[in-house]
């Protein structure tokens, strides 16, 4: 099936001269969560804002679901939600008309019943009547997604979600993008907390200086990029490591006695069982013993760093 | 055609209207009513009729023109500009909506208001001085016509404006005093020979000079001159919004 949105070498060089995009090539399946992870001014945001039809291209083409976004823009623009990072609503509006205007905006007819259901599943029915600036700030942010989803959309964009937002509210954002991705929406979110996008995205890329770095299922990448660590607890401490153990990558906690050695989980002789033997023949004895993957947090500071 | 989308902006500008009914009707009338207070009864009563009309009545149409342009550009400039100011525009941008639906919207929605203001103002006035309206089609076509253009007018410079100083600075500092100066309280040809020349390149003589005429049969300049320098103005807005779309100007870069 062909992917639902098909960014094609699309680069941006504002007016001030700065280039945020540069050949940006990158395509979504249907009905996946693709998180997008990048430092601050990586173009997360240009790469979005030009994909919803809020900033125009220097170059490069973007299909929804087959639609050009110039060409057939109404098509393409129908079928996208967008909830930004900043928390942009007319304060003095209802929470009721604000989402009804978003879903006119988006040509969709008047469904007072589908709107409250939007409204109660973000527990912001009781809210209805309140004007926008009365709102906490994580109501506000609801607020913004229930406006994205009252057009129904068939792609969400959550542009750094759960920035500044409880962790229940976190929670309960992470099970509705759940729920929606079963209802068959696809979700391509940026996010700083990586934990996020560990706990939900099924792929991931990694955009830096304006440059997809790497897109890959995050499975896939945890275990091909991720690096393990063995932690031992040692019998006795040790003040060194012996330097008959140079060839390992072995790092002795302050108190001499846990040791850890980082080895790459894909290479061919990870070097496990020789350290091992080598410890026992060095007369290093251990009372326990722990292997621990690293986080997508730790691949992609790696990732980013390489690129710098 | 997203004619639901059209609806919703121009719903949600009317709403905003209602809203802040004080500021958006209330307010203007009790200025109008000031003006016949001061120029009407005060000074007006010292002046002798002009064209054969009094004073008190041929302020009217004038009145009317000062608020029609100012409430039009002030609703057109500030409904466009204060959701690029608090960046709910992004809403809009990122809408299946065309450039035609939102100039629509937004330049119907406030031509609506400033023309039923203009009406309210028409009704004011006729509790203080005795109103005749001898050609009210063409007095309702000079309504509309100014308030779309000036609306229009309005959402160019709300689209330009990159502060609140720059949204004031036209309406302050080029259509008041234009106004003022554009014969709402005087026939220009009370001025001077060199000043009636120089008014003449003041586009708003032509608009009170043609609503005038409809409404007294009596105009400073020919009312087909009027018509024709209104739509010109209107042509002019048209060809830059059209130029603002076609180039994402300060909306998409």
């Amino acid at each position: 099936m062909p992917s639902i949105l098909s960014i094609s070498g699309v680069s941006k060089t504002y007016a001030t001269g700065f280039t945020a995009l540069k050949e940006v090539n990158l395509d979504i399946e249907r009905g996946e969560i693709f998180a997008l992870l990048g430092p601050n001014g990586a173009g997360k945001t240009t790469l979005i804002s030009i994909v919803c039809g809020i900033v125009n291209r220097s170059s490069g083409t973007v299909t929804v679901d087959g639609h050009d976004i110039n060409r057939d823009y109404r098509a393409a623009r129908s079928l996208i939600g967008l909830v930004p990072q900043e928390l942009t609503i007319d304060a003095f509006e209802s929470v009721w008309a604000t989402v009804n205007y978003s879903r006119g905006l988006f040509g969709k007819p008047a469904n007072p019943a589908f709107v409250e259901k939007v409204l109660r599943d973000l527990s912001l029915w009781d809210k209805k009547d309140a004007k926008a600036i009365t709102l906490s700030g994580g109501m506000k942010r609801r607020l913004m997604i229930a406006k994205a989803l009252s057009h129904e959309p068939r792609v969400l964009f959550l542009d750094e979600p759960t920035a500044g937002v409880d962790v229940e509210l976190r929670q309960d954002m992470w099970a509705m993008v759940r729920r929606l991705r079963e209802d068959g929406v696809t979700i391509i979110l940026t996010t700083h907390y990586i934990e996020e996008a560990e706990a939900m995205a099924d792929r991931v890329g990694v955009i830096n200086r304006g440059e997809i770095i790497l897109v890959e299922n995050k499975a896939e990448l945890m275990h091909k990029l991720g690096r393990k660590r063995l932690v031992m607890e040692l019998r006795s401490p040790l003040t060194a490591i012996p330097d008959t153990f140079s060839r390992y990558a072995l790092e002795l906690s302050p108190d001499g006695g846990q040791l850890t050695y980082t080895y790459d989980n894909q290479a061919e002789r990870p070097g496990v069982a020789s350290l091992i033997r080598d410890l026992e023949a060095g007369g290093i004895q251990f009372r326990d013993i722990d292997t621990q993957n690293s986080s997508l947090e730790e691949i992609f500071v790696n990732l980013v760093r390489r690129e710098q | 055609m997203n004619l639901r989308a059209v609806w919703a902006i121009y719903r949600m500008e009317m709403a905003r209207a209602f809203r802040t009914v004080l500021q958006s009707i209330v307010s203007p009338v009790i200025s109008t009513s000031l003006y016949f207070v001061v120029f009407g009864s005060a000074i007006g009563s010292r002046i002798t009729e002009i064209d054969g009309i009094s004073y008190g009545a041929f302020i009217v149409p004038g009145l009317i023109m000062l608020s029609l342009l100012t409430q039009s550009i002030s609703n057109a400039s500030f409904a466009i500009y204060f959701p690029k100011f608090v960046g709910s525009i992004y809403e809009l941008l990122s809408a299946p909506v065309s450039y035609l639906e939102i100039v629509i919207a937004y330049v119907g929605g406030a031509a609506t208001k400033s023309i039923l203001l203009g009406l309210i103002i028409l009704a004011t006035a006729s509790l203080f001085v005795p109103l005749t309206i001898q050609h009210p089609f063409w007095m309702v076509a000079f309504l509309v016509l100014t308030a779309v253009t000036f609306s229009l007018f309005g959402f160019i410079i709300g689209i330009w404006a990159k502060s609140f100083e720059q949204l004031q600075l036209v309406p302050l500092l080029i259509i008041t005093p234009l106004t003022f100066l554009g014969g709402s309280f005087y026939s220009i040809n009370m001025l001077p020979g060199i000043w009636r020349t120089v008014t003449l390149f003041n586009p708003v003589v032509y608009l009170i000079s043609g609503f005038r005429w409809s409404f007294y049969g009596k105009s400073d300049v020919s009312v087909g001159v009027s018509l024709g320098m209104t739509i010109v103005f209107l042509l002019i807005c048209i060809a830059i919004v059209a130029w603002i779309f076609r180039t994402g100007y300060r909306l998409r870069n």
